[in-house]
């Protein structure tokens, strides 16, 4: 059986890879959301990229999880 | 052959994001308005109906498209919203199919085999409780009650998680019951498994109902959804993967969803507090009735609960907490769940950990939310049906005002996945305890597995059913949420002070339980016809309740306290002239007749005692904090 945590790091990288690129078309059209010169689509959609390749690697570093 | 499987899911879920996303970027080329596709455009200003509406900050009311003007509510998606949002239904769906083929026994379908870690099992038992109404409902209790909004998470639950890991588990995981009321008819009788069974289920459709009415009411005036569709879909989803998969079903997207959750929404909090300047400024301004946990709670006029912490103590840290925690199937049906007993043990102790930070999303959210609404920089919507500031979409109009397109999809997915998740608990425990405890053990005794497992897959299809019906219900009656409430402490309240004692005091006999049981449910049902209709006179409110006037949070907290008391007073007093169950048919189900397992032997950080004891440590130091 294909591990739970395939499945999470599966959804999170795929929407992570999304949600970067909306940041990358933020950087030549800025969002007017509060704060949204922080660009947030950019890192948490790096952050959620991260989180998803961690939770990818699990079944192979730890398969009992 | 389960790779091919996995690897065709693969290829029609990238298949369905690239569609959706080829269209997602026509649409952002052409730059059309009305599709909502530039950045901008994804947050708008409050609805007209708002008197004293403001735009928030960064998005004034000429940058707001018309079309969106036009429709009245806060948040419009983008195609690469809806990409996200579409992808989301399609892999849910997609992890249904996928496990359908290892749903082929009762056992499967219901206890999803016995094969899950702790880690699974402990997050599932988390996001069976996380649903929507806890998420925006404890976001919309904050600006309304403060930090008082907490005790739910580190007083109302963390305790009873840890007891239920350390002391209860090991009498329901050892005797090998599908549920709770099969625990109740192992060490008690058959009628008051059935008692437990109907209420329960009552009360699970119910709820399943209430949280699809709500989602529907939330998604229509946020983001003007239609009502029907809105329940419809989310039915539909919840109970396609649930009739395929069973448990383990729903517990694999309950995982999924629970990530998805703190993805959607950790990032609200964060941008909240970058905005105020630091946490220690949401915490500055704040009146002390809003912003302590404990030094305002010595009297109901101090904080905005109006509950001392007796109150506190009794009705919500004991009583109300280890009632739900503790008995209610909803949640401990993932911890049967577990490979073995040691796992089952951790799995509310790894809970407790993820529990104890929510109110990070919540109640800092709440206070976020408070304090931007005291500066006129945002406006909460109204309440369809009353008109008044709706606390409830206090969440949804903070992620309109910090989320850009595709962080939005995000945000509306979370709530989606806290619904759906709450739904599809509420569904697999009304599953099982309809099959194994009513079906099984009133009308079809000598039902065969395979016959069990397909009523399981027809029940869940007509507890969606039911639950849709009851939404709609809630949607003729508003008054039927007011009963909700109540509907724990009629439940739960009592049926703590059965399995308290059943579990600890072997002197318990059948008939007590019973007759206690009933006894507890109609005192608590008593008292909240009384405290609704005004019939109790003050002299007996003030009694019940140590307050004049006592607020609806408070009834509630006092309520399931009495309900507890007057079901263990009467349990124990028919005990004592009734005669008890023989020794031999208490073993593994009593105190004192189970096998201790002995855990000398496992490293120190595999052992529930010591995890339980770091989230006690954890716990009692965040309280201190925040005194």
């Amino acid at each position: 059986m294909v591990s739970i945590w395939t499945w999470v790091g599966l959804i999170l990288s795929v929407y992570g890879v999304m949600i970067i690129g909306a940041g990358i078309y933020n950087l030549s059209q800025p969002v007017t959301t509060v704060l949204g010169e922080l660009n947030p689509n950019l890192w948490w959609g790096a952050i959620m990229l991260l989180g998803g390749i961690i939770f990818l690697l699990i079944p192979r570093f730890a398969p009992d999880a | 052959m389960n790779k091919k499987m996995f690897g065709k899911f693969i290829l029609a879920a990238v298949g369905v994001f690239a569609l959706v996303a080829l269209a997602g970027l026509s649409f952002a080329d052409t730059g059309d308005p009305a599709a909502a596709t530039t950045p901008a455009a994804s947050v708008v200003t409050a609805p007209a109906p708002v008197e004293n509406s403001a735009p928030p900050a960064g998005a004034t009311a000429a940058e707001i498209p018309e079309a969106v003007q036009k429709s009245g509510h806060i948040i419009t998606l983008s195609m690469l919203d809806w990409a996200i949002i579409i992808l989301y239904f399609g892999f849910i769906i997609g992890i249904g199919l996928y496990l359908k083929k290892f749903s082929s026994t009762s056992d499967d379908f219901f206890l999803a085999g016995r094969r899950n870690s702790s880690w699974v099992a402990g997050l599932a038992f988390l996001s069976a409780n996380l649903g929507a109404l806890e998420i925006l409902g404890w976001t919309g209790g904050t600006m309304k009650y403060g930090m008082f909004v907490s005790h739910f998470y580190w007083l109302g639950a963390i305790p009873a998680m840890i007891f239920l890991g350390l002391y209860m588990m090991p009498f329901y995981y050892s005797s090998k019951i599908h549920s709770i009321p099969g625990y109740l008819k192992l060490r008690f009788d058959e009628k008051t498994r059935v008692l437990n069974a109907v209420s329960f289920a009552i009360m699970t459709v119910l709820m399943s109902g209430i949280n699809m009415y709500l989602m529907a009411l939330v998604f229509k005036t946020v983001l003007g959804w239609d009502w029907n569709l809105s329940m419809i879909v989310s039915a539909l989803s919840v109970g396609c993967y649930i009739t395929l998969g069973g448990l383990m079903s729903a517990i694999f997207t309950e995982i999924v969803q629970f990530f998805l959750i703190w993805a959607g929404l950790f990032l609200v909090s964060v941008m909240g507090i970058i905005e105020m300047g630091g946490i220690s400024q949401i915490f500055a301004d704040l009146p002390p009735s809003m912003g302590a946990l404990w030094s305002t709670a010595g009297s109901a006029s101090l904080n905005e609960m109006s509950v001392t912490w007796i109150g506190l103590t009794l009705g919500l840290g004991f009583v109300l907490s280890f009632g739900y925690w503790t008995t209610d199937f909803l949640v401990v049906q993932r911890a049967f769940s577990s490979k073995d007993l040691r796992s089952a043990r951790m799995t509310p102790i790894t809970a407790a950990f993820f529990k104890m930070a929510l109110p990070f999303i919540v109640v800092v959210a709440g206070l976020v939310a408070w304090k931007l609404q005291a500066t006129g920089a945002i406006t909460l919507l109204p309440h369809p049906n009353t008109g008044e500031p709706w606390n409830d979409t206090a969440l949804p109009v903070l992620i309109a005002r910090y989320y850009p397109q595709g962080l939005i999809g995000l945000g509306i997915t979370a709530l989606l996945a806290g619904f759906m998740a709450g739904q599809a608990g509420n569904v697999s425990a009304f599953n099982t305890v309809w099959t194994y405890d009513i079906y099984h053990a009133v009308i079809n005794k000598n039902a065969t597995d395979d016959h069990l497992l397909w009523m399981g897959r027809v029940t869940t299809v007509v507890g969606i059913i039911v639950s849709v019906a009851a939404a709609y219900l809630a949607m003729q009656f508003n008054t039927i949420m007011d009963y909700i409430q109540a509907i724990f402490s009629w439940v739960n309240a009592p049926l703590f002070a059965t399995m308290l004692l059943g579990m600890f005091w072997k002197r318990t006999t059948s008939a007590a339980a019973f007759y206690g049981l009933i006894a507890g449910m109609l005192s608590s049902f008593a008292i909240f016809i009384g405290f609704r209709f005004d019939l109790l006179p003050g002299g007996l409110v003030r009694f019940l309740t140590m307050s004049d006037a006592p607020s609806g949070m408070a009834q509630n907290l006092w309520q399931a306290w009495w309900a507890w008391v007057v079901c263990l007073v009467l349990t124990v007093l028919i005990s004592l002239v009734t005669e008890p169950k023989p020794e031999a048919e208490l073993r593994g189900l009593v105190k004192g007749f189970t096998d201790e397992v002995e855990l000398a032997e496992v490293p120190l950080l595999k052992k529930p005692g010591f995890w339980a004891s770091i989230a006690m440590i954890a716990v009692v130091a965040l309280n201190i904090i925040f005194w």
